[in-house]
């Protein structure tokens, strides 16, 4: 295959899957967990208690 | 220095020895740029000595605030913000220890070469080879210690942030192996393996994506975390973010040409860095609006919380310059600019507006969690902070602007013969001004950090824990 051909192609080829990623990302599928993902900023904030006597699942696994 | 009680599940020291070193070489990164601002003002002060001249003392800065204070916030910033969304703990204590005494070895490293003459002449890649060596190992550890944390991850997701924190470790894994590649002669001399035209694009290809990984993919995992974090609501659209990071990642790549406008880099390859440039505009103002969105509804907490101002102003400095960038790699609009303090003031928009403010942020976010304190020594100092360093920002880019554009014109401009109508020298003379007011912007930011050294000091040495505060609640 001429390189150019091969170039030309894979122009083509990157457009689709950035196409792609787009029409995934706004699907209505992905909506439920990205929502979820959008909190994990939030989920740990119990951790931030950890001195007031709490105990976590996480806190069992203490390393140190 | 601290008596904070060990987090049960977390290694926030490291977290705490970065966050203190980000203040420590933020004062020593920005005293050096004070002095080499001061120098193109007042030349006497370069002392006539050859380890004190500008062009051994501005490497020093540039490695200083680049690597030392920003690469310090972004060690200190990731392994906070991989621990808490992953919620596990860094993979090896041990291996997190080494990157950050590597790392500070690194950084000495580099004052004492760099002083001394020992460069390797790549621009933001002056290290000679024997610490070009020791940062790949470090760097390697650092990929191993993060990639490790999001593989062990509790958290069945991996949040957006790590996603642009892991392609800034392991994009500068590539581009510092790649082009630090060279031919050692000596300890202290080798030369790089590429040469002519290929070694400057592989130089820039190196330097552009050290500001778009380094400066940008990294800064923008640190954004996704704390301006949500900060306006305590969920990033506007996770959607966009996801899009924002594969358009951003698979741009950028392509934009070092815009370095080499009217060079010897063969034309296609100009023209193709400056197309890429243009389209950079649009993921670049992807985030951007997606870090400003999160905040609607909650616009009213930047009129009380002075880190919030920190993150958003940060945000708008980022919106202005990845504007003014695309606009200057226009090869029309860089047949002025380039050469010219425009490129410095452009360059400090993003370094000091985005990349510094949004660390700012964040460390006075971090410090009082990490060091089990109810909040920041006063707020009312990160609120003095937040104006030093706005108003500084605005005075060095606006200098810069002045004398970027009038440098340009006087270089261009001719008489009715065809001769130049000004000499190098007179351009010089009559950018005094400008470089007076670049200077003192320079002040108001180190003024800034001095403050936040102090406000960081009362806060980790205050008695009060977190605990405390809350029993006598």
């Amino acid at each position: 295959m001429d390189i150019n051909v091969f170039r030309g192609l894979m122009s083509v080829v990157l457009l689709i899957a950035f196409l792609s990623i787009v029409f995934w990302a706004y699907s209505k599928n992905q909506k439920k967990p990205f929502d979820e993902a959008a909190n994990l900023p939030f989920a740990d904030e119990h951790e931030d208690d950890h001195n007031q006597g709490a105990s976590s699942s996480l806190e069992k696994k203490k390393h140190d | 220095m601290s008596t904070a009680i060990e987090h049960p599940t977390y290694n926030y020291k490291v977290v705490r020895q970065f966050a203190i070193m980000t203040v420590v070489w933020g004062i020593v990164g920005m005293l050096v740029g004070v002095w080499i601002a001061a120098q193109l003002a007042w030349p006497a002060l370069n002392f006539d000595l050859p380890w004190t001249s500008f062009g051994r003392l501005r490497p020093l800065h540039t490695n200083a605030v680049i690597f030392a204070f920003g690469g310090s916030a972004l060690f200190a910033t990731s392994y906070y913000v991989v621990q808490r969304t992953c919620q596990a703990r860094l993979i090896s204590d041990g291996l997190a220890a080494f990157t950050f005494w590597g790392w500070q070895l690194i950084i000495v490293l580099a004052a004492i070469t760099l002083p001394l003459g020992l460069t390797q002449g790549k621009e933001y890649a002056e290290l000679i080879w024997p610490i070009d060596i020791l940062i790949a190992v470090v760097w390697v550890s650092y990929a191993i210690v993060f990639l490790g944390t999001i593989y062990v991850r509790k958290t069945s997701h991996i949040y957006v942030a790590n996603w642009f924190f892991a392609a800034f470790i392991l994009t500068v894994a590539i581009l510092h192996i790649v082009n630090s590649m060279a031919i050692p002669v000596t300890w202290t001399h080798s030369y790089s393996i590429y040469s002519g035209a290929t070694d400057a694009m592989v130089q820039w290809w190196y330097g552009h994506n050290a500001v778009g990984f380094f400066l940008t993919a990294g800064f923008l995992g640190m954004m996704y975390y704390f301006v949500p974090k900060q306006a305590e609501r969920p990033v506007y659209s996770y959607r966009l973010s996801i899009v924002h990071f594969w358009a951003l990642i698979c741009v950028y790549m392509w934009a070092g040409p815009h370095h080499l406008h009217y060079t010897a880099l063969p034309d296609w390859a100009q023209s193709l860095g400056m197309i890429m440039s243009l389209i950079l505009l649009a993921p670049s103002w992807g985030g951007m609006i997606n870090g400003m969105m999160t905040l609607s509804g909650a616009w009213h907490k930047l009129r009380t919380d002075p880190v919030l101002r920190f993150l958003v102003v940060s945000l708008s400095f980022y919106g202005m310059s990845t504007f003014e960038g695309p606009m200057m790699s226009i090869k029309t609009v860089n047949a002025l600019s380039h050469y010219t303090d425009w490129t410095i003031g452009h360059v400090h928009a993003g370094a000091l507006g985005w990349v510094a403010m949004i660390s700012i942020g964040a460390v006075y976010h971090l410090i009082p969690k990490v060091f089990d304190k109810k909040e920041m020594y006063s707020v009312d100092l990160i609120n003095v902070h937040f104006w030093l360093s706005t108003v500084g920002t605005v005075l060095y880019i606006a200098s810069m602007w002045v004398n970027g554009i009038m440098q340009g014109l006087m270089w261009r401009a001719v008489n009715a013969d065809g001769t130049l109508m000004y000499t190098f020298i007179e351009s010089v003379e009559a950018s005094h001004p400008g470089f007076v007011v670049r200077w003192l912007g320079g002040v108001l930011w180190l003024v800034g950090m001095l403050l936040m050294a102090y406000n960081v000091y009362m806060t980790v040495s205050s008695k009060a824990s977190e605990k405390a505060a809350a029993q006598t609640a």
